[in-house]
């Protein structure tokens, strides 16, 4: 187990190393970072100061040293358009973000869990072809298009819930709906598939055969090993769905990381763009890292690999 | 023995067991999934090709004087049939728009797949052929963009570029080859292990030809079914970063950037929105229900 952790630890910071390599060269696919800050028609002096003041007469490998010292104290660089520290403006609207990420995961679980271990059981019954119509649909829905709609029967016919804002938690219902439902087709496939699975096996049958009731089967045995991928698949889209919350933040008007991002490519503003790709990365590989111990250190098979 | 006694037993004499082809011919068609989704799939290919043809109106054609006229279901006095769908707020009509918007939607969703099928097949391919090494760097590649957040580094990077098709396509085709990859390469190590790859590197086949003739035809059913997905995948992407307005830009009918420009007028005029998004729904859902037709029919095993 130290083995495979060491292992794993070093493949998650060399990926988190090539991520902050590449985000930290988005500053030069727009051409030269300078100009595109001074504006067009701005003049050459002007553009000069720019560069010096920013650094940008550097050159590029010590640009990046540094970029990458100052992000690991902490250090994100300062906005182009808000006047503030990156790192301070990053720090407050995460946990928005997070919250909302949570409810969404929350949301997708309490809907796919019990659909999928429902439809494992009765497989082909009316609530198995009801979880399919409901991956399926999930599958194919527009997330922005989906939030519009819930806008308008929930917020606007029905007038049930608040429109936008993120100060209150009726806030936070429709966007983890929008943001959720996307999670619920492959968290319920895992979870029908994993108990599926652990139903036709020996254990089953030995625990069906010693006359325990089938609740009991299923909750006590079978569920307990179907559950362990659902877990850690549910971990890495937590991470996919930070990153694809800037649509949802942005129709809901939500203040936080996704609607930072989006205000922030309207100004192209740079350095909070790559914070935003960097931190959402690094969250993503710590998730799927915990992920992997979690699942070794529950299967042991899992540890050679 | 003797022939038989039974009345109308001897027919069975003269039926052949039935070819793979013909058995893939009859899951197919047993298959309402795939059919039905194949059939909306042709239908809206066959709107892209002939939307020159089909659409009443031009499609760019603006005209204050005529905006915001309903749908012919809407129980308005305004509603007509020289305008089904209605007309937008700039006065062009919905319908021609929403033909002309089927072929961006294609052809973003075809070309992103191709782009980024090429990356993806090849990375998988070489990873789960040669293996080792090889595969190593391959895992770290597809890891490295599985943590790159998607929708913001596409919205990001064509910000800075500057929003046209042909980026959005780029873009799209750049970030989305990794379920290619990790699918081919264990469609790849699969079959690499089998006797007639053994056979071909006893003969003395080059590697080039092992993968292309030995290899690639056992894992095209793989590949098909995955080109499906992504496309899908692709064009549920252009339609948000176009709703975002980072997408195809106006006054190009694109149905993720109608729906954005009726965002405003949605609490008057819902059907502005319900249009376009069900046209989008309806071609994610064909494209879906046509890729996991074909891997039941041509990978029953695979069945998820």
């Amino acid at each position: 187990m130290v083995a495979f952790t060491a292992k794993r630890l070093g493949v998650a910071l060399l990926v988190a190393l090539t991520v902050s390599l590449i985000t930290f060269s988005m500053i030069f696919v727009s051409g030269d970072p300078a100009v595109a800050i001074a504006g067009e028609g701005a003049r050459a002096e002007d553009v000069d100061a720019i560069r010096k003041f920013y650094g940008f007469d550097r050159p590029i490998p010590v640009q990046y040293a540094d970029w990458l010292t100052g992000a690991l104290k902490g250090d994100l660089g300062r906005s182009y358009t808000l006047r503030q520290p990156v790192a301070d403006v990053i720090a407050s609207r995460l946990p928005v973000t997070l919250a909302l990420g949570a409810s969404a995961i929350l949301f997708a679980l309490v809907l796919a869990i019990p659909l999928g271990v429902v439809a494992a059981v009765r497989p082909n019954s009316f609530i198995d072809r009801f979880a399919l119509l409901v991956a399926v649909v999930g599958q194919a829905m527009p997330s922005f298009w989906f939030a519009l709609t819930l806008i308008l029967w929930l917020g606007v016919y029905w007038r049930l819930l608040p429109i936008t804002g993120s100060d209150h938690w009726q806030n936070f219902v429709m966007p983890a709906i929008a943001l959720g439902y996307y999670v619920t087709p492959a968290v319920m496939r895992l979870t029908r598939a994993g108990v599926l699975e652990v139903l036709s096996s020996d254990y089953i049958r030995t625990a069906r055969a010693k006359g325990l009731r089938p609740a009991k089967v299923l909750f006590k045995h079978a569920l307990r090993n179907a559950i362990i991928p659902v877990v850690s698949l549910a971990a890495v889209q937590f991470g996919f769905m930070l990153g694809g919350s800037i649509v949802i933040e942005t129709i809901f008007q939500i203040n936080g990381l996704g609607y930072l991002a989006w205000e922030s490519i309207q100004r192209k503003d740079l350095p909070v763009m790559q914070a935003i790709v960097l931190v959402l990365s690094v969250i993503y590989v710590l998730l799927t890292l915990a992920a992997d111990l979690l699942n070794a250190a529950l299967d042991p098979r899992l540890r050679t690999s | 023995m003797a022939q038989t006694t039974l009345p109308g037993l001897h027919i069975i004499d003269g039926i052949a067991a039935p070819t793979p082809g013909a058995l893939l011919r009859q899951r197919i068609l047993r298959h309402w999934g795939l059919l039905s989704g194949g059939l909306i799939l042709a239908a809206i290919v066959a709107m892209a090709i002939f939307a020159p043809l089909l659409a009443p109106h031009d499609p760019y054609d603006q005209d204050l004087a005529r905006k915001l006229i309903p749908p012919v279901w809407h129980l308005s006095a305004k509603a007509s049939w020289t305008y089904p769908l209605g007309t937008d707020h700039l006065g062009r009509d919905y319908l021609s728009r929403l033909l002309y918007g089927s072929r961006i939607s294609l052809l973003i969703g075809f070309s992103a797949m191709l782009i980024s099928g090429v990356i993806g097949t090849t990375l998988g391919v070489l990873a789960g052929y040669f293996g080792g090494r090889v595969d190593t760097a391959v895992n770290f590649i597809v890891t490295t963009r599985l943590a790159m957040p998607v929708v913001l580094v596409a919205l990001a990077v064509v910000s800075l570029v500057g929003s046209s098709l042909t980026v959005v396509i780029w873009v799209l085709g750049l970030l989305l080859w990794d379920r290619f990859a990790v699918v081919m390469r264990s469609a790849t190590q699969q079959v690499r292990s089998r006797e007639f790859i053994v056979a071909a590197q006893a003969v003395g086949c080059s590697t080039p030809r092992i993968l292309l003739a030995e290899v690639a035809p056992n894992v095209l059913n793989h590949l098909i079914v995955i080109a499906t997905l992504e496309m899908a995948q692709a064009i549920l992407l252009e339609a948000a970063l176009s709703f975002l307005g980072l997408g195809v830009q106006p006054p190009t009918p694109s149905w993720g950037l109608m729906v954005s420009e009726a965002k405003g007028l949605m609490f008057f005029d819902p059907w502005l929105i319900a249009i376009p998004g069900i046209a989008l729904f309806l071609l994610v859902l064909s494209i879906n229900m046509l890729g996991d037709g074909l891997r039941d029919v041509t990978a029953p095993e695979n069945r998820g």
